[in-house]
């Protein structure tokens, strides 16, 4: 072909519309990644200086307004230990939950339809109800009833606690983690089910042995999405476990506990020096930051572990 | 054309029978149904033991449901209802005393679209062993070596039995799942369409393996290739919009048959 007709297929007008829309798109995207950055870089660059081994391996006095003597070893401990409990329990509840609506239930009965519904609306309840959910059901009907029940002279389950908050936050986070583990379930092809079952495997079987181990990256990205929006939230642990200071590390799922989140609300709010307590509030909140991103850090390592295991072999 | 091990049938199709009741499968006025629609019309056939049995027609005629049936797979879709009687060997298998388990370790199958587990090539031989009691190392790896040795396949694998069965061609991932299948055993192996993604030479060797395996098996394949069906069966059954139109020898079929509608399919006059 000659030149001049491969000419003839370029085009010849300035296209304004697609150059506008696709600017437009590459527009929102810089807008996004420049907020981010900004917030980023501001935190990094006014709570580095804070930051020092004695401040992050610390438990301060009652009185922790002054970055030169305090430190956030108890909240660390608390939001890490929060965290890992809440993931003991909301992986497998919300894993058994999708294996229900994705193998067992009939697709479209008024059950499935129903339990459907409240996983969504779940979602979507402010997560400040689920504090108060959390003090009205775990505290004081579950822990004071097992306080009952086990002839407890004094309060023990039934006041708030690091269980209390841990299991408010798993209620919270189930939605992600049935919805994630869902989609990886119905990703698997259905030959492989088949070929199970046609070699005589019961349905019990078919799922754990070859289901279940094929939808595990996507099961582990539900918890890493469970633990990103659990280790930052504040609202849910307010009444059922969070404490304002503490002067001992919590030992035991009925101890309360510190919280980084918590902590910031509280350096902001109750300082009686707020610029004297600035620095020590950018360095906890960088602290927070670094702590939600090295959990998530965990889970995705186990998941890439994972998937390299199932793609070698399996 | 392989000598046949039944007595040459030559009642009317509609009603075929096997005589002196040798047939190992024996399918009796059976109806399917998704939902509203019936997908198989009062269907009876005899199928006898080690012979091989082709399942013909145009799409949608109803061979593979009738196919699954044999190991009851289309219990796993909600809509599906049957009537009528399909007994193996005497024993009907949709009377409720029968253990689903148990007859699909004795009625093995294949898919079209060969599916290995994404695990390695021994576990996926393993794999039905385990769910059916066998644990000692030894006995595993004697019948996964057997098995493989049966599917023509040992050959090719023995040095990487442990890398992944992704890693293998199509033809031999569905000799793999050929293995699988008759690593537990079964009397009867169903084959829906094994060769229908494959090439010229893959479906050369599915072919030569299914004659193989005919020594110890009763084989029924779906498939939409004449060829392969004149080339591997010895009894032919023509399907046509959820009827069985015309049962017997795959030689008469393909040569003489009684119904104009088989003459017309099997000369590719329509289909």
């Amino acid at each position: 072909m000659s030149a001049p007709q491969a000419k003839h297929f370029r085009a010849e007008r300035f296209d304004f519309w697609s150059f506008f829309f696709s600017g437009l798109t590459g527009l929102a995207t810089l807008f996004i990644i420049g907020i981010l950055a900004v917030i980023l870089v501001n935190i990094v660059y006014n709570g580095w200086s804070g930051l020092s081994w004695h401040f992050i391996s610390t438990i301060p006095q009652k009185d922790f307004f002054d970055i030169k003597t305090t430190g956030v070893l108890p909240m660390i401990v608390g939001t890490a230990f929060r965290v890992i409990v809440m993931t003991i329990f909301v992986i497998p509840v919300g894993v058994i939950t999708a294996i229900y609506l994705t193998e067992y239930a009939a697709n479209n009965s008024i059950i499935t339809r129903i339990i459907r519904a409240a996983v969504n609306n779940l979602a979507g309840v402010p997560s400040i109800v689920f504090g108060l959910f959390g003090l009205g059901f775990f505290i004081n009907f579950v822990g004071k009833n097992m306080d009952k029940l086990l002839h407890n002279p004094s309060a023990v389950w039934g006041q708030p606690a690091l269980i209390w908050a841990s299991l408010t936050l798993a209620v919270m986070t189930l939605p992600v983690v049935i919805v994630a583990t869902e989609e990886a379930l119905k990703a698997i092809p259905p030959g492989l089910r088949e070929a199970s079952l046609a070699l005589g495997a019961t349905k019990l079987e078919t799922i754990l042995r070859v289901v279940l181990p094929q939808a595990l990256p996507g099961i582990l990205t539900g918890g890493i999405l469970a633990v990103s929006r659990a280790a930052g939230e504040v609202a849910p642990i307010l009444f059922t476990g969070v404490a304002y200071y503490m002067a001992s590390l919590p030992h035991h799922v009925t101890d309360q506990f510190m919280d980084l989140g918590y902590h910031v609300f509280v350096l902001s709010t109750q300082s009686p020096n707020i610029e004297q307590t600035r620095p020590l509030l950018y360095a906890t909140v960088l602290v927070l930051l670094v702590l939600t991103f090295a959990l998530n850090i965990v889970a995705i390592i186990i998941r890439a572990r994972v998937r390299k295991k199932l793609r070698a072999l399996g | 054309m392989a000598e046949l091990s039944m007595p040459k049938l030559n009642v009317p199709a509609a009603k075929t029978n096997s005589p002196g009741g040798s047939a190992l499968i024996e399918i009796e006025s059976l109806s399917l149904y998704y939902g509203a629609s019936k997908a198989l019309k009062n269907i009876s056939l005899n199928l006898g033991e080690k012979v091989v049995t082709a399942f013909i027609g145009p799409s949608g005629c109803g061979k593979s449901t009738l196919l699954r049936c044999l190991n009851r797979m289309n219990d796993l879709i909600d809509s599906v209802r049957i009537e009528g009687s399909c007994k193996i060997g005497g024993h009907d298998i949709y009377s409720p005393d029968v253990d689903v388990i148990e007859l699909r370790k004795r009625v093995g199958m294949v898919f079209q679209k060969s599916n290995p587990f994404p695990k390695s090539i021994y576990e996926n031989v393993a794999y039905g062993l385990r769910l059916h009691g066998v644990k000692a190392k030894s006995e595993l790896d004697g019948r996964i070596e057997q098995s493989l040795r049966n599917a023509a396949l040992w050959d090719e694998v023995k040095d990487r039995l442990h890398t992944s069965a992704l890693g293998l061609s199509g033809g031999q991932q569905q000799r793999l799942c050929i293995a699988r299948a008759i690593a537990i055993k079964p009397e009867i192996i169903l084959m829906d369409e094994p060769a229908s993604a494959l090439d010229p030479i893959a479906t050369t060797r599915i072919e030569e393996l299914i004659l193989e395996l005919k020594k110890d098996f009763t084989i029924v394949i779906v498939t939409h290739n004449m060829q392969q069906a004149a080339r591997i069966s010895d009894y032919t059954a023509f399907f046509y919009i959820g009827e069985l139109i015309e049962f017997d020898t795959t030689a008469k079929i393909f040569t003489n048959p009684s119904k104009k509608q088989t003459e017309d399919y099997v000369t590719g006059r329509f289909g």
